[in-house]
């Protein structure tokens, strides 16, 4: 799917370890290489304490990586300090979970979404009424809205004005950390409504952070699934659905309650939790709670191995049949 | 089993429930669906007598087994809670005082309803919680609630919840913090727990896909309203109500609607 479009920002070998009580080290993101594609959308899944929230914060340049490069094109946003990376900033916006603690409770909106534009010096105080008035009618917000404070709009209201003040300085790439996790089904659909039609009037580049993988297939382009700091299968979101390999993803995909699914089947889904992330199992990270587990997942670990262009999986299962 | 009639809620004398009406038989499954601020859990909590500051039930009927619940005294209500009608909360670990072990807290439980010696109290928790297929439960007791994982807490909940096998158990939102591996196990769990005790289950939910799994009938709350009824097939297949076909069409699924 992505052969035409060109690469914006590629995490290579990125990995991120947090220091531990007693010198051990907890392992965030492990090996991580993923490519983000103008225009696109690459969603991220998985449970809660798989590192996804930590690599979306490393694309950002909220936190940097121990080891390995963030390219954004071309050139590596680790090592950007000072006045270039707060210039770098602007083209990498992000939305949060809960916009109500990610706005100051005591500005106004106008304030809020002029913030970053009168930071870099984009606009003058005096426009501050007109360009918020566009923002938010682009987020299909009535202007009368900037005069009103954060809690008096609603949760979907909020997220409108989270995506209007993350699009106001024209980024290329937004990143959206569980945006709609918190909000009503309803509610959630036409947030997702506004933000495909954004990226298709403006061709953002999307990094989607979501645990609902029924949700994210439906927004993604490309689908990577995350496991204890590990990609362990990264496909196109048309094909999840019917062409996905790893056993963690058929795990998570069997544990979704759909509207649409055979009641009279019981709901499989795999048992137990996953193990913490300081005491890493040696080997496959999934191996503990694998149906399939051989006596290979518990010496080596899996390395990821394209299945068809767009579609790879680390899963030692696929070695078998290949060979 | 249990009945409301005309129930109407109000806060501050503002009516937030209006009219509810239900009728539960025993063992079965009722879940209350409906968006954020619909009312779906001011009707549990008003069956439990359990309305925060402010509320009252100011019209109708709540019968549990042929008796007014809005009758009784407080004292009536507390042996009632956690024996014949126990609930779960979204997150079980709020409820725990978090600086008590597990053990602690579920022997004082325990002590409350039955009088027995303190051993026998933690031998019964104990075996409770291997009943809720905890692993190692004398660990578990043995720790404080912040130290066990969401789904973790959540099964101790349940199995606090069922120490007294209730008639009825009320459930709000009992997976919604949870992880969907995680909520796939406590969602099978909790319909095990109607088929091994023939317990009644109302449930509250803005997961119509665990609604509509778990239930045998499905109430779609709108503005302190019922806005639609009916039984699974129903809902999801039939019902011409307008509302319901908005939240159902909302409700993202695999092979469904895409949007790019």
């Amino acid at each position: 799917m992505s052969e035409k479009s060109e690469v914006i920002l590629e995490a290579k070998h990125v990995t991120k370890k947090f220091p531990a009580a007693d010198g051990r080290f907890l392992l965030a993101n492990n090996n991580v290489n993923l490519k983000m594609y103008k225009g696109k959308t690459l969603g991220l899944v998985g449970e809660s304490g798989c590192g996804k929230s930590t690599f979306m914060k490393l694309l950002v340049s909220l936190d940097t990586p121990t080891e390995g490069q963030i390219l954004y094109r071309g050139t590596d946003i680790t090592k950007l300090k000072g006045e270039k990376l707060r210039q770098h900033r602007k083209h990498i916006q992000m939305v949060f979970q809960d916009p109500a603690s990610s706005f100051h409770p005591k500005m106004k909106i106008r304030d809020i979404v002029c913030e970053p534009l009168l930071n870099f010096g984009n606009i003058r105080k005096s426009e501050k009424t007109e360009v918020c008035r566009k923002l938010l009618e682009m987020v299909e917000l009535p202007g009368e809205y900037m005069d009103r404070y954060p809690h008096s709009l609603s949760g979907g209201q909020r997220q409108r004005v989270a995506i209007a003040r993350a699009l106001a300085l024209e980024p290329e790439i937004i990143i959206l950390d569980e945006a709609t996790a918190a909000l009503d089904v309803s509610v959630q659909k036409t947030i997702i409504e506004l933000i495909t039609k954004l990226q298709r009037e403006k061709n953002i580049t999307i990094g989607f952070i979501c645990h609902d993988i029924a949700l994210v297939q439906s927004v993604a382009h490309q689908v990577a699934v995350m496991y204890l700091g590990n990609v362990v299968e990264e496909i196109p979101g048309h094909e999840l659905n019917t062409k996905a390999v790893h056993p963690y993803t058929k795990a998570l995909m069997g544990s979704i309650f759909d509207i649409h699914m055979d009641y009279s089947r019981p709901i499989e889904s795999i048992e137990s939790e996953p193990p913490s992330p300081l005491d890493l199992p040696k080997g496959c990270p999934f191996q503990e709670r694998c149906g399939y587990r051989m006596d290979v997942c518990k010496k080596e670990a899996p390395r990821m191995a394209e299945i068809a262009p767009g579609h790879s999986a680390a899963c030692h299962l696929l070695n078998l049949t290949a060979r | 089993m249990l009945k409301l009639t005309d129930v109407t809620i109000s806060y501050k004398n503002v009516p937030t429930v209006k009219n509810f009406n239900l009728d539960m038989k025993s063992g079965q499954i009722v879940s209350l669906v409906g968006e954020s601020g619909s009312g779906k859990t001011t009707v549990i909590r008003a069956i439990l007598g359990l309305l925060p500051g402010g509320g009252k039930v100011t019209g109708g009927q709540i019968l549990f087994e042929g008796t007014d619940l809005l009758s009784y005294t407080q004292n009536q209500w507390r042996k009632l809670r956690g024996s014949d009608i126990s609930m779960i909360f979204q997150d079980s670990g709020a409820m725990m005082n978090p600086t008590k072990k597990i053990g602690h807290i579920f022997t004082e439980y325990i002590l409350t309803h039955e009088k027995i010696s303190k051993k026998e109290a933690w031998d019964k928790g104990t075996r409770m919680l291997e009943r809720m297929r905890l692993p190692s439960a004398d660990h578990i007791m043995d720790s404080y609630s912040f130290q066990l994982s969401g789904g973790m807490r959540q099964r101790v909940g349940i199995a606090m919840g069922m120490t007294y096998q209730p008639k009825l158990l009320l459930a709000d939102e009992p997976t919604s913090a949870l992880d969907v591996t995680t909520q796939a196990q406590i969602v099978r769990q909790m319909v095990q727990l109607r088929d091994n005790y023939h317990t009644g289950i109302l449930m509250v939910t803005h997961n119509l896909g665990v609604a509509a799994y778990m239930s045998d009938y499905l109430i779609v709350m709108k503005n302190g309203k019922i806005e639609d009824q009916g039984t699974r097939e129903y809902i999801l297949n039939s019902s011409v109500n307008e509302y319901t076909k908005k939240l159902l069409k909302a409700v993202p699924s695999l092979g469904g609607e895409r949007y790019v």
